[in-house]
């Protein structure tokens, strides 16, 4: 492939790649993505700042982004570091990159303890080491973000791309930013924000607060550097992000690269009548389906929606369903199946009521787990379910917005009654912060408007 | 909250009493602890209105300031606690053990052992509640900026000599309070909270006087009715019997009793009556007494219960980093620092939110493995289990000099939450083995399930396992999920260095500008020792 570069005079305004000026930038989904990936590109490998933010709403091809902003400047003869935040998402980077590019000279640094994804070894260009002398040569050189603050003393790259940056805690940045001279930032706002074990009020308001995102330190010292944003999610289908981009990003809307109708999932077994299966009727309908249990204080692990959710999903399975994608008709199998919960003990409770079943290959984690993966379908535990109050970690927008925004096909998601007076009576209540940025929207409006949008796709069901 | 804790709540609403949550006490106790108990002007928050404080339950001083907007009277009041508070916070100082430790050469940059001193014991301040800490930074705050007579002969507004100091004090008190398992400043209502369960919220809990009746109902009388009376009762004239732990103040003793004779003290100040003046100061101060008294004798109430507890195994060794702590602040002081900045640069609020991390992880594991009622809770959480050997067999491992990898099978009614390629962890006395989950086999119908682990390390370092360190059949064993002795992360660039995503390296001395009005001792012998290997404003050490 040869490197679609704008000529260095354009101004970011300009059409810049053959597609976008074909389709106008407007209307078309891939027009838009493209204009606004060669504005990306343009302003990483021309432009005058050290920095390049790019917010990426779920599944608007964060990743392709990065392998191609990386084999641009290799193309252009740069040498660059590549920054994730886990070992399994370096390892997919070091996968995509190969996979694009199977010439491309990448090294895998990893920790003397763990070794690298064995799916690695398929690609002879992919060099792995612990130890950054041994990855000189290569051209691009990726590891997580821990790995990278154990580098000292190494000649600074010219570039970085810095991945998941919103998940990236700034002291995290602080490690490892001395290694580059300029770095593109990319990720997602709307995902969980990255956390303390310790309190860090000490530093609310600072420019500096270690906890805060990377992101959220990199602006607040370098407020001029240009912010982009991907503008179609290929992910999420035409009934989902409407609803995601007007609860989780009320102000950087986005749009879906699919229209009404092209994703499609449908059972080849009929219907017992039962809650799971009118749910999954109307979620095969609509995208969303809400299966709503009779209000009532429960522990975490709830048993009769752990039970509804272990029966949603066996029943997806048993009805033989399948999807309908621009990729064309596919069975829906277990691997395509995710289910989210609130909770690490929620989520054991569900992987139990499955074991044993033709459902045991589904995937069931938490929503920290699940960011950044993608299924045809997911089944979610809503974090406030049966909860007698509403804390700030139950109503992180994030949690809602990762858990409402995994799925290509249909979410479907199991509740208690009464969640909606329970917000009512929970309103936020955290302490303001002197000179923090309040962040938009704040998780008791978000959960408030994906209630209202799932209160109309409701099944209820007595167990 | 945990399930553990949540239970424990459940049957000290049961029962009408306080349930404990530990068997051991899991903070270190002075002998010979100072009690400090103040109170704030309400609407006035830097405004102290008085203290008690001091070593003994008998052995109180009482400090009140009888106009607290008089900035003479307020720095008199400080100029007091530094002299009853000084002596007893440096007393530690000159009592040394002397400890081998490795640091960067300034000149060759080569790591080299130097003879460093550790003061043998550090002084521990009480105070009664969460916001005694909150106002100890904000004492320390205030102060440690201030500017005395002998600092500037030209400054306006110089305080008593030694106040700056005490402010320097009560910073690094402050700050090290963040550290997670840390002694020098504990409050009453925590060190109470973290070894009892009661029936009432975590809110509720803050109240020194509610939550000690929930602990020890005075003459066997029902925790929660107990807790009513100490929140609630009021003797004839209107006042609690029990008053707020403090700093703030109730409200009905600010607006009924403190407001009118601070009235007849300003009058009788304006009319230039000296002996009404002194009548009214008085007056003024045993109210405050009345105020302080009760709260000071439930902290050494509180201390009496905890004393009681035995001390948990690696208390003594959180302590020593607590010296370490107090021995580096001495240092600090003697080599002419300047003051604690305003505000941490970049670096330095990384540091210490990595090492406050780290000292959270660590006492985590500390209190569990000292204690089998936390480990119980830990394991009820999914993330320990314990349980009887069933077998062991003897794997080894590949490569030329093949090491003992023994694969241990606990039977277990524990259900721990495993990732499948987990890293466990197990006490082995004084060490740590480390070891592989293999694989779990649930119990059936709520019978005891298999889990089996390879031990990795831990063994000596021949063919054979040394005697003890693989367990036998028919041994309880507990394995953990999360580590015992954290370590820190890897080092942070130097301030000097930081990168421009952080703003670049801080301006000379930015950090340190104090409030507007006040300014930082600059030039009081800054030049010597600010090059040490801690470095300035590290106003918490990471060890």
């Amino acid at each position: 492939m040869t490197a679609a570069r704008p000529p260095a005079a354009a101004s970011p305004s300009a059409p810049a790649s053959p597609t976008a000026q074909a389709a106008g930038g407007g209307a078309d989904p891939a027009a838009a993505a493209a204009l606004a990936t060669a504005r990306i590109l343009h302003d990483t490998l021309h432009g005058a700042h050290r920095g390049v933010v790019v917010d990426s709403p779920p599944g608007a091809g964060k990743s392709t982004l990065v392998v191609r902003a990386a084999r641009e400047l290799v193309a252009a003869g740069e040498q660059l570091m590549i920054v994730a935040q886990t070992n399994a998402q370096v390892d997919d980077l070091a996968d995509r990159l190969a996979t694009a590019d199977p010439e491309l000279p990448v090294g895998r640094l990893h920790s003397t303890d763990g070794a690298p994804d064995p799916v690695l070894e398929r690609h002879p260009s992919v060099l792995k080491s612990a130890r950054v002398s041994d990855l000189l040569g290569q051209k691009v050189v990726i590891a997580t973000a821990a790995k990278w603050a154990f580098v000292k003393n190494a000649e600074p790259w010219r570039y970085a791309i810095v991945d998941e940056a919103y998940q990236m805690r700034s002291d995290a940045l602080l490690a490892v930013a001395g290694l580059f001279e300029r770095a593109l930032f990319v990720g997602d706002p709307g995902q969980l924000d990255p956390f303390s074990v310790v309190g860090a009020e000490q530093w609310a308001g600072l420019g500096h607060d270690p906890s805060a995102s990377a992101v959220v330190t990199l602006l607040a010292h370098n407020p001029g550097l240009p912010q982009h944003r991907l503008p179609v999610s290929w992910r999420l289908p035409a009934s989902a992000a409407p609803l995601v981009s007007e609860a989780f990003y009320p102000y950087t809307p986005f749009r879906s690269g699919t229209g009404e109708g092209e994703r499609r999932l449908s059972f080849s077994a009929a219907s017992d009548g039962s809650g799971p299966d009118r749910v999954l009727d109307v979620a095969a309908e609509s995208g969303w389906g809400l299966l709503e249990l009779p209000a009532r204080h429960t522990p975490r692990t709830d048993p009769e929606a752990v039970a509804a959710v272990a029966q949603v999903v066996r029943r997806l399975l048993e009805r033989r369903g399948s999807t309908v994608s621009e990729k064309g008709r596919a069975a829906l199998t277990a691997d395509r199946i995710a289910v989210g919960t609130a909770h690490r003990d929620q989520a054991a409770a569900v992987r139990a009521a499955l074991a044993g079943t033709e459902a045991a290959g589904v995937a069931v984690d938490t929503a920290n787990r699940l960011q950044g993966r993608e299924f045809d379908v997911t089944v979610v535990l809503h974090p406030l379910s049966g909860r007698p109050d509403a804390t700030a970690f139950h109503l992180e927008t994030g949690r809602l917005c990762v858990l409402a925004s995994r799925h290509r096909n249909a979410c479907i998601v199991v509740c208690r009654e009464g969640v909606a007076e329970l917000l009512d009576e929970h309103p936020s209540t955290e302490p303001v912060q002197l000179g923090v940025t309040v962040k938009f929207p704040d998780g008791w409006e978000a959960n408030h408007t994906v209630l209202a949008h799932l209160a109309r796709h409701r099944v209820p069901h007595r167990p | 909250m945990s399930l553990m804790a949540t239970l424990a709540q459940a049957e000290a609403v049961a029962a009408g009493r306080a349930r404990p949550l530990t068997t051991v006490r899991h903070r270190h106790l002075s002998p010979t602890p100072m009690v400090f108990v103040p109170l704030t002007t309400a609407g006035e928050t830097g405004a102290p209105l008085g203290a008690m404080v001091g070593g003994a339950r008998d052995d109180a001083s009482l400090l009140v300031v009888p106009q607290p907007r008089d900035r003479d009277l307020r720095f008199a009041f400080l100029a007091g606690l530094a002299e009853r508070m000084l002596p007893y916070l440096e007393g530690f100082a000159d009592d040394v053990d002397t400890e081998l430790r490795k640091e960067t050469d300034p000149v060759t940059g080569k790591r080299t052992e130097v003879e460093v001193e550790l003061c043998r014991d550090a002084p521990q301040v009480i105070v009664p509640s969460g916001s005694g800490v909150e106002y100890v930074r904000l004492l320390g705050r205030s102060t440690r900026f201030r500017r005395t007579a002998e600092d500037d002969p030209d400054e306006p507004h110089p305080v008593p000599a030694r106040v700056p100091l005490l402010g320097r004090w009560l910073t690094h008190l402050g700050e090290r309070a963040l550290t997670p398992g840390s002694s020098l400043l504990l409050s009453m209502t925590g060190l109470l909270s973290r070894h009892w369960a009661t029936g009432q919220s975590g809110l509720e809990d803050q109240h020194l006087g509610a939550l000690l009746a929930w602990i020890d109902p005075p003459g066997g009388t029902d925790g929660a009715e107990a807790a009513a009376a100490a929140e609630l009762a009021r003797r004839p004239d209107g006042l609690l019997v029990c008053p707020p732990a403090g700093p703030a103040t109730d409200p009905e003793f600010d607006n009924k009793h403190l407001a009118p004779a601070m009235g007849r003290y300003d009058a009788a100040r304006s009319a230039g009556d000296a002996a009404a003046r002194r009548r009214a100061a008085e007056e003024v101060e045993e109210l405050v007494r009345g105020q302080l008294e009760p709260t000071w004798h439930r902290v050494w109430d509180g201390l009496e219960l905890l004393r009681a507890l035995p001390a948990g195994r690696r208390v003594e060794e959180r302590w020593r980093r607590d010296r370490w702590s107090y021995t580096m602040h001495r240092d600090r002081l003697r080599a002419g620092e300047p003051p604690q900045p305003r505000v941490d640069d970049a670096v330095t609020a990384a540091q210490k939110l990595s090492s406050r991390e780290t000292a959270q992880v660590r006492l985590d594991a500390q209190e569990a493995l000292d204690d089998p009622l936390v480990m119980a809770g830990r394991r009820l959480a999914g993330e320990a289990f314990a349980g009887v050997v069933d077998a062991v067999e003897m794997t080894y491992s590949e490569g030329r000099a093949p090491r003992p990898r023994p694969l241990v099978t606990v039977v277990t009614d524990d259900e721990p939450y495993l990732d499948a390629d987990a890293k466990l962890y197990r006490a082995l006395g004084e060490r740590t083995q480390e070891a592989q989950l293999v694989s779990v086999e649930p119990g059936v119908r709520g019978g005891p399930g298999r889990i089996v682990v390879r031990l990795v390390n831990g063994m000596g370092r021949g063919k054979v396992p040394e005697e003890g360190s693989v367990p036998v059949e028919g041994e309880r064993v507990c394995f953990t999920a999360f580590e015992h002795n954290p370590r820190g992360g890897p080092g942070l660039p130097d301030p000097e260095s930081t990168p421009w995503t952080h703003g670049g390296p801080p301006a000379a001395a930015q950090g340190a500008l104090p409030d507007q009005g006040t300014r930082t001792a600059e030039g009081t012998g800054a030049a010597e020792g600010t090059g040490a290997a801690e470095g300035t404003g590290a106003g918490e050490d990471g060890r």
